[in-house]
C-alpha cells in the first residue's frame, strides 16, 4: 500500500491532549494536521448547549491541573483564554446547616492538624511533578536515557529529606481513608478532602492507591500553581480553552479538520503511513499520533492484525469503565444553597458529609449499582458567567459518582430518571426549591461521555487510574512512552501516563517522542 | 456446567480405540497423553520400530487437541497466530507450522489443515484454547476445540498405502504429501491427510469416533499380510528422532509454561527460520524475530552424530574434552536402529554450533548399577537423519 | 537508681509464639543463653493444640502449616523434635446453588475440573499458575532477608537494595512490568485477567483475603495469592498441608529444639514492662513485680503491644509512637473450632472425592466475598461470611477420637467493634449461628454432629493471644505496611528505637502466617549486633 506523504504529523482527535500535542509539534517545525470527528475541536473539554439558551461544559468543568508551562508557552491568554474565575474555593455542604469554606470552622485539633498536612502533601506532590511531566522510563533496558530517569525520579524523592521521603514511600501505597483518620477528627473535612482523591477513579476512600490518586490531582494542580487553588473557570466554558489551544495551533501552522472522523490507521511494510477517514479519504503522514484512547486507537483504528496477540491481551485488559456521570441543570433562578455566601455559590461545594458517605456510594458501584446516595461535586458556572444562560437563569453543572457504566439492567431510561432523582434528592435538600426552578436537567452517564466523545468507557482519564495503570505500566508496558509495538504510531491522550484531567501533559510528552523519533 | 465429576476417580480420559488397544496390548504399558490414557509399548519397542519401518503401524494420535478454526476471518487469524504464510495453503492442503508469544518465543508447533477457503483445523500438542482465543480478539472467526469429537489414526510404514489401496480406498495412491482428501470407508466417511511423524511414508486418519472400531478393526484386517501391528509412543519417538522431528516438552517447552528467566525458545533458535516468512504481513513475534535475526540468534538446535552407541540422554555439551567450557545439552537422543548412528539433538550456543564442529557430549552411563561417565566425540550434522524417498513418491509404491 | 544486678542472660525473648521460639532458638543455637517469658500457661501464642472438649484437640488459632520455611524447620531440626507435616489431600468451594469447584492434585483431574465450569478457564489455569509461580521465585529469597533503608546510605542497606535491584533488572523487562502490577492489582482484577468463571475466581481469591482488612477488590491484595502457591516452591514434596498434632506441634517442636540447645522457656510468667535504663533495654519486670534483666530484650507481641502497653512513652521519639499508634492492625476474622460426632456430608461434593481433604470453601463470587467485607467496613460480622474450613480428624488420627472429627472454621469478616455496641455472649453466640448456618446450608447433618463449639472473635483472640485487635498476622499486610515500612519506616531490621531492644514478631518484615522467617531474621540482626553472625 502506498499513500502520498502529506504531513509530518497527523494527530487523530482534536482534544486538548491532541491539540497540545499538535501544537508543539508545529512549533518544533513540522507539518501537523488535526482530525476531528466532531463538529467542534475539544472533545470532552468543550462547551455545550444542553437546553435552548443554556451552556454548560459538558465534559470537565473545572481546570486545575493544566501545568503554568504549558498556558504561557502555548501563549493561551493571547489565543482568547480569559478567566470567569479562578482560585474558586471549596465548600463543603451540609446538612442543615450552612456550607463550609474548606479550612474554614475546624475544631483547633483539626485546625492545627490543616496547614501541616496541605503543606505536606504539597512537598509531595512537588516532588512528583518531575515523574509526573516527563515521559516514564522504560525498566531493564540497556539505555542510559532510561537509567538517568530512574535515577532523577530517585533523586526527586531523595531530595525530600529522609524525613519525607520515609513518609512518601509509607503514604503512597496508602488509602486516603487511612491517612485522613491519621489526621482529622471531622468528618465533613475528611469526606471532602476524601472526595478529591476518587473523583474520577474506581475507587473509594478504603481502596489502597486513593493517595496516589490524590497525590495525582495534587502534582496536577502543583504544575498549575498552588495546590488546592489553582480551579479555575474559563470564561464561555472549557469550551473556550479548547478554542484557545487550537487557535495556538493554528497560529503555529497547524490544519485543523474537523468533522473528519478517522476510520482506521494505514500500515505499510509495519509502519503506520497515515489514515483513511470515513469518507475513503486517505492522507499519508511520517507520524500518526492518536488522542484516541488505546483501546479505541488499538483495536478499532488500528487493528488487532497489526498487534501481538499479547500486547492485545493487555490493551483489552485495561481497566477504564467510567464511573463519574455529570447532571446539568437549567435553572430559571439562582441555587439557593441554605446559608451559601456569594463566593461559595462562585466556586466549587461538595457533598461528601464523611468518609463512610463516600464509601458506601462506591459500595454500590461495585456490584454494577448507582449510588442510591451519590457523592457530588458542583459548580454553578453562571454565577461566574451570565453568558452560559438566559439573563436571570442559571446553570448548574454536577459531577455526581458513583454511576458504573455497566449499569446491571443497562442504562434504560427508568435507571436514568432514578438516578438522576438520587441526585436531585441530595440538592433539593441542601437548596430547598430547587427541584421547582428547574428548566431542564441532561444526564450525561459514562455511557453518554463515550458515545458523545468517543472515549471507550466514558472514562475520563481513559483508564482507571491505579498503581497497575501507571507510570511505566500505563495504558500497558510496550506502549507506555507514548510509542507503540508499530512504527510511526503515536499515543498522546489521557490514556497515557500520567492521565486525565485537561492537563496536557500527556500531550506535552508525546510531541517530545515523535519529536525524538525525528519523524 | 458439566454434572460429571468422576474425573477425580479416573483423570484420564480413554480414546475410542481403548478398548481395542488393551486387547492387544502385551506389556500392558500406558502413559498419559494430553490428558488421555495411551500406549507406551504393546509388545516390544524394537518390534513396533521395525515395523513402521518396514512394514505399517498404526498409532493412536486421538489426543492431538485438535481446534476448529472458521469463519471469514479465519485465514487472516492464522496468519497472524502462525510464523508461516497460510495465504499459500491451497484447500485441501496441510502445513507444518510454530507461532510464537510476543518475544519471538514458541508457544508450540502444529499442523493446519486447510478444510476450505474459511476452515481451517489445527492439530497441536498441548492444549492452547487461552491463547488462541486471546489471538482472536479483532477477527471475525470461532475457534472450538473438537478433539473429542474426531478420533485419529496414524496408518505410517513402506505397505500403508498398499493397506489402504486393499480397503478400496479409491484415489488414494494419487494423494500427495500434505495433501488431505475426503474419502470413505464403506459408509464411514474418512478424511485422510499424507501426513506424519515418522518421516516415511504414511497417512493419517480422521473419523468419527463411533466409527473408530470399524476403521480400526478394517484397518488391521487389510494390514494382516501386510505386516501391520499397533505401535505405541515409545517406537514413535524413535521414528520421530530419525525423521528430524521437534517433540514439544523435550526439545522446547511452551513460552506459555515456562517459569524460569530464559528457558523459553525462539524458532529461530530451534533452526526454524525456514518457518518464518518475514514478508507475509505482521504475526505475533513478529518484531522480535526481526531483531533477533538482525543479531543472530544465541543458540541453535542441532543434529549430532555422537560416538560410540550409548544414546547421549541429558549429556551437556562441551567444546573439548577436558570439558571446562560448557556449550549447551543435549534434548534428545537415541541409537538409530536404521542408520546405525548415534544421533542426538543439540541446543548448541553461538558460535560452536557451525556444521561439521567438533563438540564432546558428558554420557553417563548406567551398567549393572554402576554409574560411569564417558567424554565422547559429537559432530554438528544435518537433520534429517533419515529420509527415504518413498516418503514422496506419488503414486506410492505398494512396499 | 541502682544498677541493674548482672545477671548472664544474653537474651530475654517476650512471648513464646512461634516466632518468639525461632528467634530463642537460633540465639541458643548460636550459644546465648536465652530464656522465653509466656504470659499462658502454654508456649506458642497463636499456634497452639489445645484440648478444650474431651478428647479433641483443637488446632484453635491458627490452623494450616502452609509458610513454614523449610530453612528453618531443617536448622531447627523441627522433624527430629517431632514435626510431621501432611498434606492436604484437595479443596473445593462449595456454592449456594449446590454446585461446587474442586481442586485435585492430579492435572488432568484438575483441568477436567475447572472446565466443568469453563473450558476456557481450564487452560488458563496453566498461565495463572505460571504468572504466580514466576511471582514466587522473585518474592521467595526476600523472605528471609532483612529489608533495606531505600533512605539509608549505609552499606549494608546500599548492598541490599542492589541485591533487590538485581533481582529485579534480571527477570528482564517484561517481567519486570508484570511484576510492578502483580505487587499492586487487587486479586479481583488480576484474577479476572486470566478466568471468565465467577466460582473460579472466587475459589482463588480466598487466599487473597483471609485475615486482612481488605475485600478482594481492594488494590494490593493479588500478591497474597501467591501465598498459596509458596509451599510449591520449593520443589519439595510435602512442604504444606496440616501438622500433625495440631498446630501446637510446631510450637512443641520449637520449644523441644530450644530445650535441646540449652534454651529456657518460662510459662505463666506474664511481661508487664519492659526496663530501659539509660535509653536501653535491660530487662522486664513480670506481672507481680519480679525483674528479669538480660543484655538485651527482644519483643515477639505486635509493635502496638510492645511500645504502647509495655513501655513508657517517655523512653520513646514522639514520631515513633505516632507511628506505632498508626500502624494499622485490625482484626477482620472470626474462628469456630467444632468437635463433631461423626463425618459430616456435603451433598454437593462427589461421595469419595478427596475435596472435603483439604480447605473447604463456601462462596459463590467475588461479588458476594466483596459483600462480606462491605459489612466489615460497617462494623458488622459478614451476613454471609468467606468460609475456609477444614476437618484434619479425616487426615490426622490424633486430633479427635477415631470416627469423630475436629473442624476448624476461619471466617472472614469478623470486626473487632462492632457498630452495635460491645461483643458479648449473646452477640458472640449470633455470630458463630451466622457461620454455622452458614455451613448447615451446606450439609443437612452438621448441625447434628456438633458436641461443642468454640466461637472466637478478634476480640476473644485479643484477649486470649494477646494479638492486638485479634489481628491474625500482627498488622495489615497492606503497602504501606510492607518491606522497609513493616512496622515503622525506619525501624524496619527488628531494631527499635530504644538499644538493645528488639522485635522479632509477625508485626516485622515479611509479616504473619505461621512462616518463622520474622523470627529468623530477628536472631540474625541480634547476632550481627553482637558481633556473632558467622
Amino acid at each position: 500500500m502506498s499513500v502520498a506523504v502529506r504531513y509530518d504529523c497527523i494527530v487523530i482527535g482534536a482534544g486538548h491532549n491532541g491539540l497540545v500535542c499538535a501544537a508543539l509539534l508545529a512549533r518544533a517545525g513540522r507539518s501537523v494536521l488535526v482530525l476531528e470527528s466532531a463538529e467542534a475541536v475539544g472533545g470532552a473539554a468543550c462547551t455545550r448547549e444542553f437546553a435552548p439558551g443554556y451552556r454548560v461544559s459538558a465534559g470537565a468543568h473545572l481546570l486545575h491541573m493544566m501545568p503554568s508551562s504549558i498556558v504561557s508557552e502555548l501563549a493561551l491568554e493571547s489565543h482568547g483564554l480569559k478567566f470567569a474565575a479562578r482560585s474558586m474555593p471549596t465548600s463543603i455542604l451540609t446538612a442543615g446547616g450552612a456550607p463550609q469554606t474548606l479550612g474554614t470552622g475546624l475544631s483547633q485539633a483539626d485546625a492545627a492538624q490543616f496547614d501541616a498536612y496541605n503543606e505536606r502533601l504539597a512537598r509531595f506532590a512537588r516532588a512528583l511533578v518531575p515523574l509526573f511531566s516527563s515521559v516514564p522510563p522504560r525498566l531493564g533496558t540497556e539505555d542510559w536515557g532510561d537509567r538517568l530517569a530512574l535515577l532523577k525520579l530517585g533523586w526527586s524523592v531523595r531530595k525530600l529529606g529522609r524525613r519525607d521521603m520515609r513518609e512518601l514511600l509509607r503514604i503512597g501505597g496508602m488509602n486516603v481513608h487511612d491517612l485522613l483518620e491519621e489526621s482529622f477528627e471531622s468528618q465533613a473535612l475528611k469526606g471532602a478532602l476524601a472526595l478529591d482523591a476518587v473523583l474520577g477513579a474506581n475507587f473509594g476512600p478504603r481502596s489502597p492507591g486513593t493517595v496516589l490518586t490524590l497525590l495525582y490531582r495534587l502534582a496536577g494542580e502543583s504544575s498549575a500553581g498552588i495546590p488546592g487553588h489553582t480551579l479555575a473557570q474559563p470564561a464561555g466554558g472549557m469550551g473556550a480553552l479548547s478554542e484557545a489551544l487550537a487557535k495556538a495551533a493554528a497560529g503555529a501552522g497547524v490544519a485543523i479538520r474537523t468533522r473528519s472522523e478517522v476510520r482506521r490507521i494505514l500500515v505499510d511494510d509495519d509502519r503506520a503511513i497515515g489514515v483513511e477517514l470515513s469518507n475513503g479519504e486517505r492522507i499519508g503522514g511520517r507520524a500518526v499520533i492518536s488522542n484516541a484512547d488505546p483501546k479505541t486507537t488499538f483495536l478499532k483504528l488500528l487493528g488487532a492484525a497489526q498487534l501481538d496477540t499479547g500486547f492485545v491481551r493487555r490493551v483489552h485488559h485495561v481497566r477504564g469503565k467510567g464511573l463519574a456521570a455529570k447532571l446539568h441543570i437549567a435553572l430559571k433562578r439562582p441555587p439557593l444553597f441554605a446559608g451559601a455566601t456569594e463566593a461559595q455559590l462562585r466556586g466549587r461545594l461538595v457533598l461528601a458529609p464523611s468518609l463512610e458517605y463516600v464509601e458506601h456510594a462506591y459500595n454500590h458501584s461495585k456490584y454494577g449499582e448507582y449510588s442510591a446516595q451519590p457523592a457530588l461535586e458542583v459548580t454553578v458556572p453562571t454565577a461566574n458567567d451570565a453568558s452560559l444562560a438566559p439573563g436571570g437563569h442559571h446553570v448548574m453543572s454536577v459531577v455526581a459518582q458513583y454511576a458504573p457504566y455497566a449499569l446491571r439492567g443497562g442504562w434504560t431510561e427508568a435507571a436514568r430518571q432514578g438516578f438522576t432523582n438520587a441526585i436531585l434528592d441530595q440538592l433539593e435538600a441542601l437548596a430547598p426549591g430547587l427541584r421547582e426552578s428547574i428548566a431542564a436537567v441532561q444526564l450525561l452517564t459514562p455511557l453518554d461521555l463515550e458515545a458523545s466523545f468517543g472515549m471507550s468507557g466514558g472514562h475520563w482519564h481513559h483508564g482507571d487510574l491505579a498503581f497497575d495503570q501507571f507510570l511505566m505500566v500505563r495504558p500497558v508496558p510496550g506502549a507506555a512512552q507514548y510509542r507503540t509495538p508499530l512504527p510511526g504510531l503515536y499515543l498522546c491522550g489521557a490514556g497515557c501516563h500520567p492521565g486525565g484531567g485537561v492537563m496536557g501533559v500527556a500531550g506535552r510528552n508525546a510531541a517530545a517522542q515523535v519529536l525524538k523519533g525525528a519523524a | 456446567m458439566s454434572a460429571d465429576t468422576s474425573h477425580f476417580k479416573q483423570p484420564l480420559l480413554k480414546t475410542p480405540f481403548h478398548e481395542r488397544a488393551r486387547e492387544i496390548s502385551q506389556v500392558d504399558s500406558f502413559i498419559p497423553w494430553a490428558g488421555y490414557s495411551t500406549v507406551d509399548v504393546f509388545t516390544t519397542m524394537e518390534q513396533e520400530y521395525f515395523a513402521i519401518r518396514n512394514a505399517a503401524t498404526l498409532f493412536d494420535l486421538t489426543p492431538m487437541v485438535k481446534y476448529r478454526i472458521a469463519g471469514p476471518d479465519s485465514q487472516a487469524y492464522l496468519n497472524r497466530l502462525v510464523t508461516r504464510d497460510l495465504g499459500k495453503l491451497k484447500p485441501q492442503r496441510v502445513s507444518y507450522c510454530v507461532w510464537c508469544n510476543d518475544s519471538g518465543h514458541i508457544i508450540d508447533d502444529g499442523t493446519v489443515f486447510r478444510l476450505s477457503e474459511t476452515e481451517f483445523r489445527l492439530c497441536t500438542a498441548e492444549r492452547q484454547i487461552d491463547w488462541l482465543l486471546d489471538s482472536s480478539i479483532g477477527f471475525d472467526v470461532t475457534i472450538s476445540e473438537v478433539t473429542e469429537q474426531i478420533a485419529a489414526l496414524a496408518l505410517q510404514g513402506p505397505t500403508s498405502c498398499a493397506v489402504l489401496k486393499a480397503l478400496n480406498i479409491a484415489g488414494i495412491e494419487r494423494l500427495k504429501p500434505f495433501e488431505l482428501g475426503q474419502f470413505a470407508l464403506g459408509s464411514m466417511p474418512l478424511m485422510i491427510s499424507r501426513t506424519g511423524f515418522t518421516g516415511d511414508l504414511g497417512y493419517e486418519l480422521w473419523m468419527a469416533p463411533e466409527d473408530a472400531e470399524a476403521v480400526w478393526d478394517a484397518l488391521m484386517a487389510a494390514g494382516r499380510t501386510r505386516g501391520i501391528r499397533a505401535i505405541g509412543s515409545s517406537a514413535l519417538n524413535l521414528a520421530r528422532i530419525e525423521a528430524g522431528f521437534l517433540s514439544p516438552n523435550v526439545d522446547f517447552l511452551s513460552a506459555e509454561h515456562t517459569v524460569r528467566i530464559g528457558r523459553e525458545i525462539s524458532p529461530l533458535e530451534l533452526n526454524l527460520a525456514w518457518l518464518v516468512d518475514f514478508k507475509k504481513g505482521h504475526f505475533t513475534g513478529r518484531r522480535a524475530l526481526v531483531t533477533e535475526k538482525e543479531r543472530g540468534p544465541r543458540r541453535l538446535l542441532v543434529g549430532l552424530d555422537v560416538a560410540g552407541n550409548k544414546p547421549a540422554h541429558n549429556a551437556l555439551l562441551y567444546t573439548n574434552r577436558a570439558g571446562r567450557r560448557e556449550i549447551g545439552f543435549v534434548t534428545s537422543a537415541i541409537w538409530s536402529p536404521t542408520c546405525k548412528r548415534n544421533i542426538a539433538y543439540g541446543l548448541v550456543d553461538a558460535p560452536f554450533h557451525a556444521l561439521g564442529s567438533t563438540l564432546w557430549a558428558d554420557i553417563y552411563l548406567h551398567r549393572e548399577l554402576k554409574w560411569e561417565r564417558r567424554m565422547s566425540r559429537a559432530q554438528v550434522v544435518d537433520k534429517p537423519f533419515f529420509a527415504p524417498e518413498r516418503r514422496r513418491a506419488t503414486p506410492p509404491a505398494d512396499f | 537508681m541502682a544498677r541493674p544486678p548482672q545477671d548472664d542472660l544474653d537474651a530475654i525473648i517476650v512471648g513464646a509464639g512461634h516466632n518468639g521460639l525461632v528467634t530463642a532458638c537460633y540465639l541458643a543455637r548460636a550459644g546465648m543463653k536465652v530464656l522465653v517469658l509466656e504470659r499462658q500457661p502454654y508456649i506458642g501464642g497463636a499456634a497452639v493444640s489445645r484440648r478444650l472438649y474431651k478428647d479433641f484437640t483443637y488446632s484453635n488459632c491458627s490452623y494450616v502449616c502452609s509458610l513454614l520455611r523449610p530453612e528453618i524447620m531443617r536448622t531447627l531440626e523441627l522433624p527430629k523434635f517431632g514435626l510431621q507435616v501432611i498434606p492436604y489431600e484437595g479443596g473445593c468451594t462449595m456454592m449456594q446453588d449446590g454446585g461446587h469447584l474442586a481442586l485435585y492434585d492430579n492435572h488432568d483431574a484438575l483441568r477436567r475440573e475447572i472446565a466443568r465450569h469453563s473450558k476456557r478457564d481450564a487452560e488458563a489455569y496453566d498461565r495463572y499458575s505460571r504468572d504466580v509461580m514466576r511471582q514466587c521465585k522473585f518474592i521467595k529469597p526476600l523472605l528471609l532477608r532483612e529489608p533495606p533503608d531505600p533512605t539509608s546510605f549505609k552499606l549494608r542497606d546500599l548492598q541490599e537494595l542492589l541485591y533487590l535491584g538485581k533481582r529485579f533488572h534480571g527477570m528482564g523487562e517484561a517481567r519486570m512490568y508484570d511484576t510492578l502490577r502483580f505487587w499492586t492489582m487487587s486479586a479481583a482484577d488480576f484474577l479476572e485477567e486470566y478466568f471468565e468463571s465467577e466460582i473460579v475466581k472466587a475459589h482463588f481469591a480466598g487466599s487473597s483475603i483471609i485475615g486482612t482488612a481488605l475485600g478482594p477488590r481492594s488494590p494490593g491484595t493479588a500478591y497474597v495469592l501467591l501465598h498459596h502457591y509458596m509451599g510449591d516452591i520449593d520443589d519439595t514434596v510435602g512442604a504444606w498441608g496440616f501438622a500433625r498434632g495440631g498446630m501446637g506441634a510446631i510450637s512443641n517442636a520449637l520449644g523441644a529444639s530450644l530445650q535441646a540447645s540449652g534454651g529456657t522457656v518460662r510459662s505463666a510468667a506474664p511481661v508487664e514492662r519492659i526496663l530501659v535504663k539509660n535509653e536501653r533495654a535491660v530487662g522486664v519486670v513480670l506481672e507481680g513485680g519480679e525483674e528479669l534483666y538480660a543484655k538485651r530484650v527482644i519483643s515477639n507481641l505486635d509493635v502496638r503491644r510492645t511500645f504502647l502497653n509495655c513501655m513508657d512513652a517517655g523512653d520513646l521519639p514522639d514520631e515513633f509512637l505516632t507511628r506505632v499508634r498508626n500502624f494499622k492492625i485490625r482484626g477482620s476474622s472470626g474462628k469456630l473450632n467444632i468437635a463433631l460426632d461423626g463425618l459430616p456430608s456435603f451433598p454437593a461434593i462427589p461421595a469419595g472425592s478427596p475435596s472435603i481433604r483439604g480447605d473447604m470453601h463456601v462462596t459463590d463470587t467475588l461479588d458476594m466475598m466483596e459483600r462480606a467485607y462491605d459489612d466489615w467496613k460497617d462494623g458488622r460480622w459478614s451476613r454471609a461470611p468467606y468460609i475456609d474450613m477444614l476437618i484434619p480428624s479425616q487426615i490426622d488420627p490424633t486430633m479427635a477420637p477415631n470416627g469423630k472429627h475436629y473442624m476448624s472454621v476461619f471466617v472472614q469478616y469478623c470486626p473487632y467493634e462492632l457498630a452495635e455496641g460491645p461483643w458479648n455472649s449473646e452477640r458472640r453466640q449470633a455470630f458463630g449461628d451466622t457461620v454455622i448456618n452458614t455451613i448447615a446450608r451446606q450439609s443437612p447433618d452438621f448441625k447434628d454432629l456438633i458436641l461443642h463449639a468454640e466461637i472466637r472473635t478478634p476480640w476473644d483472640i485479643e484477649n486470649e493471644v494477646g494479638l492486638t485487635e485479634g489481628n491474625i498476622f500482627q498488622g495489615e499486610l497492606t503497602m504501606d505496611q510492607l518491606l522497609f515500612n513493616r512496622p515503622v519506616p525506619g525501624y524496619a531490621q527488628y531494631r527499635s528505637p530504644v538499644k538493645n531492644l528488639y522485635m522479632c514478631g509477625s508485626s516485622t518484615h515479611p509479616g504473619g502466617g505461621v512462616m518463622g522467617a520474622p523470627g529468623a531474621n530477628a536472631a540474625r540482626a541480634v547476632l550481627r549486633d553482637a558481633g556473632r553472625l558467622n
